[in-house]
């Protein structure tokens, strides 16, 4: 297993280098300003990879843009890669609390890579921030988790909200079959039905699915006004290309879903079948903001890429960090940090956000965007807002 | 009916890709025995040569396409005589152990030097898009896989069994033993033979990104579709895989639009009720070895 050795020795270096901060930091008595851990955990390798990498670029900008120094403590990154398999999540989760001693863990790609960690962080009382994973029950798990990211609830019942609105009727849905799939699926089926729509035709793609054709044919097929679309950020590309090649674009099928399918990271290389495509979503690029300007020129020039959603759920998870450190002035335990966290509301790229003291999930408006394209390239155009939505996928009470 | 042709026309270009991308390993399963289960590295290779050539030198696409051929034929050639030719006499588990070990490393060398993010190669526009037919729908890119790979299937079989080179290769993979005997440069005529699979894997991994998506994890992802193809084929001719390829890109696209919940399933059923029927595959000798 090549990829695991190469994941074991890059955590080997990461220890060395830990290890050589902590005999400089015991041997110069000089700094002895405290310093607080972050343990981050991202899928850095593997299929996932684009998330993590997004998100670690994101805290690096951060980080060089507001210092690393918070309330008098120095702030400290230990970054791990887990490939997004969660046994590898919980392991290091493990190793960063107990050899580490961190004081917050934060990242997560992926849904079941955040479950593997919440009873570690449950039991060692460390605030985990998850950046990534957008599962509703994620928060449910542990009293110590605070989500930065999305969870898909909020993207796919505004757009079913917003298809009942637009004299959208009927819809052949398009799901990739794993959790947060069905996830999108189902809240965007009950909003939708419960608006008077009708779904004509549903469709689970598997998860390593290689070709969409039958399933494309099938949904020209079902003549539907829209197709409802979710499929992990990374197959978006080839969906669309499909979905082209296959025709729809121009039989006046048009693509609705949770912002996922039009991802800002591959959105550019998509081509113009893409053009049109209507999707709600946490974030754009293109988010007519003066702080989002400034943070896509200052992620572009970093890094010579587009920020995407990602990117910015790392950015806000780092700001509420910082910001919860303040608040406590300096203190570091657990339930502190938490308590701190919650009910936090500040101005994100994305717009304005606030983490939710009862359910510690984040607040935030929800956008329905079209793709347009503007100076050459694509970009997912806002033009209606839905302010402040709450994540419904929360177990009733 | 014209949804019925639809779904015929994709199940062929699907079926016809498949053939050209386990054809190599048809050829280096059946004729020399030797189970490479890093086929699909070779085809990876091809698909970013090709995905390098036209994003980044800006090469038309169908310039790209021999040379993602003669890229993926001479690794393959440099590595069957440096690693394959001594493990021709092993036992097939070495063989297995070894190959997989390459996939592996494969996959971890394209990520590290490509990165893991799906790779598309840039069509030129009149590959883009579908034909109307008398109704019905025909993409025009699966239209040229289906030109390409019917054209390389014929000259496939006219070379193995018409020209002297097709002939000495049948004599060596016989006996190995009295075809040197008789003059046959057996080592050189399996080096040749394993580079052209190793270059038809390439060119199929070209013409495949677009339709099954790149990645470093292609070789994974398709070996067991590669492995289908020649076991329900038989590796005893290149028309045995030929058939079951068509059969296989035929089952799993009708199977994907009629019973859309069972979609995956359909391909594996085939097969298993294909091997109960006729073990050594549909065309395979009992006597293989």
């Amino acid at each position: 297993m090549f990829v695991s050795k190469k994941l074991l020795s890059r955590t080997a270096a990461g220890m060395a280098a830990a290890g050589v901060l902590a005999l400089a930091a015991a041997l110069s008595p000089a700094s002895a300003q405290e310093s607080v851990k972050i343990g981050l955990i991202l899928p850095m390798t593997g299929g996932q990879a684009s998330t993590g990498k997004q998100i670690d670029n994101a805290i690096k900008l951060y980080m060089q843009q507001h210092g690393d120094t918070v309330a008098g403590k120095k702030i400290e990154v230990i970054l791990k890669d887990d490939a997004a398999l969660p046994d590898n999540t919980k392991r290091l989760a493990q190793e960063l609390i107990v050899n580490d001693k961190v004081n917050v863990i934060a990242g997560f790609g992926v849904t079941p890579a955040a479950l593997a960690a919440a009873p570690l962080a449950t039991q060692g009382k460390i605030p985990e921030v998850v950046m990534a994973a957008g599962t509703s029950i994620i928060t449910e798990r542990s009293p110590y988790i605070v989500r930065t990211s999305f969870t898909l609830a909020q993207s796919s019942t505004i757009i079913a909200d917003w298809a009942v609105k637009n004299g959208i009727k009927k819809v052949a849905t398009l799901t990739s079959d794993y959790a947060p799939g069905n996830d999108a699926l189902n809240f965007f089926k009950e909003h939708f039905t419960a608006g008077g729509g009708e779904i004509v035709e549903e469709v689970k793609v598997p998860l390593a699915n290689p070709d969409f054709a039958p399933f494309l044919q099938r949904m020209k097929d079902a003549k539907p006004d829209a197709m409802f679309v979710f499929v992990p950020a990374g197959q978006g590309g080839n969906f669309m290309k499909q979905y082209a090649e296959r025709g729809l674009d121009k039989s006046g099928i048009k693509v609705i879903g949770p912002g996922d399918v039009t991802d800002d990271d591959l959105l550019n290389n998509m081509g113009d079948a893409v053009l049109g495509t209507v999707t709600a979503h946490i974030y754009s690029a293109a988010h007519p903001s003066a702080m989002n300007k400034e943070f896509v020129a200052a992620y572009k020039k970093a890094f010579g890429s587009r920020p995407g959603f990602m990117a910015v759920s790392g950015y806000d998870g780092i700001n509420l960090i910082y910001e919860a450190l303040k608040k406590t002035g300096g203190k570091t335990e657990g339930d502190a940090l938490v308590e701190a966290m919650k009910g936090m509301k500040w101005e994100s790229p994305r717009g304005p956000i606030s983490i939710d003291p009862e359910t510690r999930d984040i607040v935030q408006n929800v956008y329905i965007r079209k793709v347009e394209k503007a100076d050459g390239e694509l970009y997912n155009v806002e033009f209606q807002t839905f302010e402040a939505v709450k994540d419904s996928g929360k177990t009733k009470k | 009916m014209t949804t019925l042709l639809t779904i015929l026309f994709d199940g062929v270009a699907y079926g016809m890709l498949l053939f050209v991308l386990a054809s190599g390993l048809a050829v280096t399963l059946g004729l020399m025995n030797f189970v490479n289960l890093a086929h699909g590295a070779f085809a990876m290779t091809g698909g970013y040569v090709c995905a390098v050539l036209v994003n980044q030198a800006g090469w038309p696409f169908f310039a790209a396409l021999p040379l993602a051929f003669v890229v993926s034929a001479i690794i393959g050639v440099v590595l069957e005589r440096a690693l394959y030719q001594h493990l021709y006499t092993r036992s097939h588990l070495d063989q297995v152990l070894f190959s997989i070990g390459l996939v592996f490393m494969s996959v971890a060398a394209v990520d590290y030097i490509m990165g893991s993010s799906r790779i598309f190669i840039k069509l030129p526009a009149a590959l883009e898009g579908q034909i109307d037919f008398f109704g019905i729908g025909i993409g025009r890119y699966r239209l040229m896989i289906i030109v390409i790979c019917g054209l390389l299937t014929a000259a496939l079989q006219l070379i193995l069994a018409r020209t002297r080179f097709g002939s000495r290769l049948r004599a060596a993979v016989d006996d190995p033993r009295a075809a040197s005997g008789l003059g046959i440069n057996v080592p050189q005529v399996f080096a040749f033979t394993f580079a052209f699979g190793c270059g038809l894997a390439g060119l199929g991994g070209a013409l495949s990104a677009e339709i099954l998506g790149l990645d470093p994890y292609f070789p994974l992802k398709f070996m067991i579709y590669f492995l289908i193809v020649v076991t329900v084929g038989g590796s005893s001719s290149i028309t045995g895989p030929f058939l079951a390829s068509l059969l296989l890109g035929i089952g799993d696209v009708a199977g994907k639009y009629y019973v859309p919940k069972m979609g995956p399933f359909v391909i594996y059923t085939i097969m298993i009720v294909i091997l109960i029927w006729r073990p050594n595959g549909l065309f395979g000798r009992s006597a293989t070895r």
